[in-house]
């Protein structure tokens, strides 16, 4: 597994992320839901430390915790770091416990064909991308991941392209997700806490206040 | 892009600036915490030695691993004390309100919020919890973030955000004698589909919706999520402005009333309004929905054939081949008939008074079936409260529901409420993901309170317009 992470020059300590690059895995299917993801009774924790050998728990697991058949259990896929999936992959509830969990698997990135919105906003907040493609570069990737499980996958975030095996497709990166990574702005908190003062003066302007 | 609707309005209100990353930065009218995705963000805030901004625009409960049949402390399980307690520790030490279970308020979030006065319409609002849709019922811009984000609003009482594109949904026809508001907002899903909402917010319109009470409106905004869409939101009018009128907050602040409700009028979309779509429903040809599958998105009418898999479209297909197989149903026959046994009569979505009461005049001087353990989990103590007075306590305990304390329970297997093995739950709660309900082979039929009280009696799925209701005074 290799990620790099060119180091950026906006926000101090918060490195940009144009650019990861490793071995892939591939999760089929659409409305892959964040509870198939991180099973709740996982949440009742007050960190997140930990939670990476419980991703995707009861499709990997059986009721004696042997483990089943799952790409996640593949001794090939276990250098893993670009999860490849399908359509609303994330829905549901919106733990970043899902995210979390799948970052301290090994996971760095995202290629799908689309991703519900708070796990992308989760996932950014994190510093992973999640590039969308259609229905059938995605379906040839993750094909191409089965039969590579050592290639390499790189998902250029700022070219907006992924490059496999020779082959280049052409990805869409949310706007603000792609300036926030190239830029290494992805952390929002410092950003913020500098505009004391408009924060102040739009809290004054608001009726209810 | 939209103009001149709610959303605009009350996001340029509320905006304070763009970010260098695009993203608009929004101030937050109100923050509501629970424990169970707020310790990490206490957490990381520590790390960076910085506090709560706002407590006073910050209010907590707990509700997702609440017990709800012994609440005695320490809880019975360790990891729920410790929980409990953290979010004890990080409310004292920051000065936040906090809707304990000894105060009498306690209560899912998203009941509690709106009970209390505290959910207004015109405010942002957001909550480490998906469901915070439910909040737009009140004409509020209300949407679930996760916990670095719930880091950047404790440290700052703002978010970024980026705008998103504005569906008005128009409903009109009268509901048929049973079918509700939940039966609207689940073919609102399937027809739009589980991620036909990503990129939108949903605007909930029309002479049906203007019909609704309040709780209607927030079975509708809450599930808005399980459609792909972040917020959904109803325009107030007079029966929001009759609802604040009640509660607590401005009970003790009358006058505030009459200077709000300019601003209130003010933020309702123009009549020439710009939307990005429009889609219309006719809700008068709507039979109660349940679902045959393990997505929201997977319902149909309570007399319609289970869809073949290979009649849907095809990004629909694998999904709905897994679903039949793990719900053990077949294309062609319908849910009528579909053993259950579990009633959960809970949630967010379906746990206020009226739902209740609804509920209980199905079950007045009925039975639960012998095979089925029923159980009704009140959205807040103040629900709980006001249904024990009326009575309704007692129509559910005679019938052979359990009567329990207020929480989230069932819907997500957070604490001891939960399916065991592959038990069908007949459930009024908003997701029937694999696993949700505590087992990852239980199966969960989502539906209106009123069903979910006529499967309980006669031990499977079935037609509650087939049921008698009982006058309850």
């Amino acid at each position: 597994m290799s990620s790099e992470n060119s180091s950026g020059d906006a926000t101090e300590d918060i490195p940009a992320v144009e650019y990861v690059s490793g071995s892939g895995v591939p999760i089929r299917g659409n409305d892959i839901d964040t509870d198939q993801i991180i099973p709740a009774r996982f949440m009742k924790v007050v960190t997140f430390d930990g939670l990476g050998q419980f991703s995707f728990f009861d499709l990997r697991f059986d009721d004696d915790d042997e483990p089943k058949e799952h790409p996640m259990n593949e001794e090939r896929f276990q250098d893993a770091s670009v999860m490849v999936v399908n359509d609303n992959f994330g829905c549901g509830s919106s733990r970043e416990h899902a995210p979390q969990a799948l970052m301290r698997w090994g996971i760095d990135a995202f290629v799908g064909e689309g991703f519900a919105e708070i796990f992308a906003g989760n996932c950014l907040a994190l510093g992973m991308p999640t590039v969308t493609a259609d229905h059938e570069s995605i379906n040839d990737l993750q094909q191409w991941v089965e039969d590579n499980p050592d290639g390499d996958i790189d998902v250029d975030v700022a070219a907006e392209t992924v490059i496999y095996g020779g082959n280049e497709i052409s990805v869409s990166v949310d706007r603000a997700q792609r300036e926030a990574l190239v830029e290494g702005n992805w952390d929002t908190t410092a950003l913020m806490k500098a505009n004391e003062q408009s924060i102040q003066a739009t809290a004054d302007s608001l009726p209810y206040l | 892009m939209s103009e001149g609707t709610l959303y605009d309005k009350v996001w340029d209100q509320h905006k304070v600036t763009t970010l260098p990353n695009g993203q608009d930065q929004l101030f937050v009218g109100l923050h509501l915490i629970h424990e169970v995705t707020s310790p990490q963000a206490f957490g990381m805030l520590q790390e960076r030695g910085l506090e709560v901004a706002r407590p006073d625009l910050t209010h907590a409960t707990v509700d997702h691993i609440v017990p709800t049949a012994d609440q005695s402390r320490p809880y019975e399980e360790d990891a729920a004390e410790r929980m409990m307690a953290e979010l004890e520790e990080n409310v004292r030490d920051a000065g936040i309100e906090f809707s304990d279970p000894t105060s009498g308020n306690q209560g899912i979030v998203h009941v509690i919020g709106p009970e209390q006065g505290i959910t207004q319409p015109g405010k942002t609002i957001v909550c480490g919890d998906s469901h915070t849709s439910t909040h737009g019922a009140f004409g509020a811009l209300a949407f679930g973030i996760g916990t670095s984000q719930i880091r950047d609003v404790l440290a700052t009482q703002t978010i970024a955000m980026e705008k998103q594109k504005v569906r008005r949904i128009e409903i009109t026809g009268e509901l048929e004698e049973g079918v509700e508001a939940k039966d609207i907002i689940l073919e609102i899903i399937r027809r739009l589909g589980t991620e036909g909402g990503v990129g939108y917010v949903y605007e909930y319109a029309g002479e049906t919706i203007e019909n609704l009470g309040m709780e209607g409106r927030m079975s509708i905004c809450n599930m808005s999520i399980e459609g792909g869409a972040r917020a959904g939101y109803v325009q107030p009018d007079e029966t929001t402005y009759e609802w604040m009128q009640e509660t607590d907050y401005f009970q003790d602040h009358s006058e505030e009333f009459d200077q709000l409700k300019p601003y209130w009028e003010s933020i309702r979309s123009e009549a020439d309004a710009e939307y990005d779509d429009v889609v219309e429903i006719d809700a008068g040809e709507l039979d109660p929905v349940v679902t045959w599958g393990t997505t929201p998105g997977q319902g149909i009418g309570i007399d319609d054939p289970i869809p073949a898999p290979g009649d849907l479209p095809e990004a629909k297909q694998d999904t709905a081949r897994r679903a039949q197989k793990h719900m053990r149903v077949e294309p062609g026959e319908t849910m009528n008939g579909y053993d259950v046994d579990v009633a959960f009569l809970g949630s967010c979505t379906n746990a206020r008074l009226p739902d209740l009461r609804r509920a209980a005049r199905i079950v007045k001087g009925r039975q639960v079936a012998d095979d089925v353990r029923a159980f009704v989990v009140p959205g807040s103590q103040r629900v709980q409260e006001a249904a024990r007075q009326e009575g309704l306590k007692d129509v559910f305990e005679e019938a052979g529901f359990e009567w329990r304390n207020a929480g989230c329970s069932m819907c997500l297997g957070m604490n001891e409420d939960q399916l065991e093995g592959d038990e069908a739950c007949a459930s009024s709660s908003n997701r029937n993901f694999v696993g949700r309900q505590g087992s990852k082979d239980g199966r969960t039929v989502l539906m209106n309170p009123r069903m979910v009280a006529a499967a309980a009696i006669n031990g499977e799925v079935s037609d509650v317009r087939d049921m008698t209701e009982v006058s309850l005074a």
